[in-house]
């Protein structure tokens, strides 16, 4: 008896699952194809690492006797260039990092201070455009200003801080203050608007009660607003580290030459070079995958830390 | 006593304030000015330096080599504005539909769906298994690397998906009361209020079309596939253009006499053409572009 209910009971919620699906079909019908779609462009190279550790040759299938083991990865731990490539990806991410959320939290503290007038509006307006041009565009701006006669070196020798002009597109030591710099330039207006949201939406009571209590306004800003949005900048922070051991390529590309390549090369350009330039295939995908998953493994253990401290998570 | 040493303060962190914004206003504007004034100098004398505000020797010869001597040009402007505009309408509509299930609450894939889609974002497989995986798919110099592997972004759809779940559930639930089916309901009633979210994203994914190049650099660079984009033939005149000019070479060029174009000047025209249609389109929709960061702030 009660086994036949339990039946039924199994039969029906079957009945009802068939049902929803029936029901949801226009949903089912827009989200299985991207189920492929996502499966084919981002899943399926993932597969692609087990060649890592053979020695592909394009046109071959995998077989056994190609098998080489952690070879590849032994070699590329061995590579002096590898560090290299390393230590500059590193360096120009921390660089950023930093330096590029202190600009762009100066800037919107700043911008929160002054109250909306025209001024402070169409500053605003043409502090994002920078963002919105490409790193091409970007690279021919500051080519023209950095060479040895350009805007830049005119200005430094006028204001009499250098002697003789620098060359800062074959001087190596100078690539990371220069990349970080333009970085700056390009995304700081960008950047401020999402620590602006965030004041926007702090709490105008705490502001009258510390003026009342003889605050000033920089005793404000630091005990009130940069408090209040301590949670956007750590979850930027998190997004952030993902991108870590990624970035530096387009400007290796655009600003990279023999000059700087000591401090140039970063990750992404060594496995250009090696992987596809060079068809070392194996041995590029042996870098593709350090790259790939120290970056997820970063930002999962990046997240994980932000949820322990604050019971809130980036995801 | 105290309010005036307090306004005395407040005066000048404003001074400071305003200076600063001259400052950011200058140096954002200027870069673009000087490229644009020398673009329309003659090379030869910009060679010199010192061109600031204006053009010493006004000439169009720069810009009359990259239109007349650059076989390429005219190709690179239709598919730069080919993969804009497909690419964008595709990736565009595919967002808005994956967004819409994943906004409905009762949808039976949400949760899979959603870690599916997630997860493209941190986890990319890189360069040398998708250059496979291009050339698997026999899609190595053809438009399609243009296309297809921007078919859905994972951001977008979440900015998109933030936004329907905001939306009141109550209008799609009286129209599906009246009998409206689920297509229905997207596409007369979600459509129509996401708009300013669908304006937001659209320009996004326009402006990161228009400028992508290195897409054409690993995986279109063949000239003879004709897919060269108007930002590659930029990164050309750019690489080649990068060390600095030496007066022996300077020199050189002067002794050729006639006007002739300069890797700097031809730099500096084609940054201009490539800057023009962000410049002409920015004052209308930046308003759109603040709105979609906001949103996509927002965690869902």
């Amino acid at each position: 008896m009660s086994d036949n209910k339990h039946a039924k009971n199994k039969n029906s919620k079957m009945a009802n699952f068939i049902n929803m699906l029936k029901k949801q079909k226009f949903l089912l019908a827009i989200t299985v194809p991207f189920i492929v779609y996502i499966f084919i462009f981002s899943y399926l190279p993932l597969m692609g690492w087990i060649w890592s550790v053979f020695d592909y040759r394009p046109g071959k299938g995998l077989s056994l006797e190609e098998f080489v083991g952690l070879k590849n990865y032994i070699d590329l731990f061995r590579d002096s260039t590898f560090w290299l490539a390393l230590r500059n990806t590193l360096a120009l991410s921390v660089l950023n990092i930093i330096f590029s959320t202190v600009a762009a939290i100066t800037f919107a503290v700043l911008l929160n201070e002054i109250r909306p007038n025209f001024f402070k509006k169409l500053t605003q307006t043409v502090s994002y455009l920078p963002h919105f041009v490409s790193w091409v565009v970007v690279a021919g701006i500051f080519i023209n200003l950095l060479r040895l006669n350009g805007g830049i070196n005119n200005l430094l020798m006028s204001l009499n801080i250098i002697d003789e002009p620098i060359d800062f597109l074959l001087k190596g030591n100078n690539y990371w203050a220069m990349i970080t710099s333009i970085g700056i330039w390009k995304e700081t207006g960008w950047s401020a608007i999402i620590y602006l949201a965030a004041m926007t939406a702090i709490n105008t009571e705490l502001y009258e009660a510390a003026y009342i209590d003889g605050a000033g306004r920089f005793k404000r800003i630091w005990y009130i607003t940069l408090p209040e949005i301590r949670s956007t900048i750590i979850v930027l922070l998190i997004m952030n580290i993902g991108w870590v051991l990624t970035i530096g390529f387009e400007q290796n590309l655009l600003f990279g030459n023999a000059g700087n390549f000591e401090f140039s090369e970063v990750l992404s350009s060594y496995i250009y070079r090696y992987g596809l330039k060079s068809r070392e295939y194996s041995y590029g995908m042996a870098a593709s995958v350090f790259q790939s998953l120290t970056s997820f493994v970063l930002i999962m253990t990046a997240n994980r830390l932000f949820k322990k401290i604050s019971n809130e998570s980036v995801f | 006593m105290l309010r005036v040493t307090n306004k005395k303060a407040d005066r000048r962190f404003k001074t400071f304030v305003y200076i600063l914004f001259v400052i950011v206003l200058l140096s954002t504007i200027y870069p673009f000015w000087n490229l644009l004034a020398i673009s329309f100098n003659n090379p030869q004398d910009s060679a010199r330096g010192d061109i600031y505000l204006w053009p010493r020797e006004f000439s169009l010869v720069s810009y009359q080599t990259i239109f007349g001597q650059n076989q390429y040009l005219g190709t690179a402007i239709t598919n730069s504005i080919l993969r804009t505009i497909i690419g964008t309408i595709l990736n565009v509509m595919s967002c808005t539909l994956v967004a819409y299930a994943l906004s409905r609450k009762d949808f039976v894939l949400r949760k899979f769906m959603s870690k599916w889609v997630f997860f493209t974002m941190y986890l990319t497989a890189g360069l040398i298994p998708t250059y496979i995986l291009y050339s698997k798919l026999n899609m190595i110099n053809t438009f399609s690397v243009y296309i297809l592997p921007y078919l859905m972004s994972g951001y977008n759809v979440i900015i998109l998906r933030t936004y329907m779940e905001k939306l009141s559930p109550a209008l799609s639930e009286s129209a599906k009361i009246d009998g409206a089916s689920d297509l229905q309901t997207f596409a007369r009633i979600i459509v129509p209020m996401c708009v300013p979210v669908i304006a937001t994203v659209t320009l996004f994914i326009a402006v990161f079309q228009w400028s992508s190049w290195q897409d054409t650099f690993f995986f279109a660079s063949n000239p003879k596939a004709g897919l060269t984009t108007l930002q590659y033939e930029m990164t050309k005149i750019i690489r080649e253009s990068s060390s600095n000019l030496t007066e022996a070479q300077i020199r050189d060029m002067q002794g050729m006499g006639a006007a002739m174009a300069t890797p700097q000047s031809l730099q500096a025209a084609m940054t201009i053409i490539a800057t023009v249609p962000i410049l002409a389109v920015y004052p209308f929709l930046q308003r759109y572009f603040v709105n979609g960061i906001v949103l996509g702030s927002v965690k869902g």
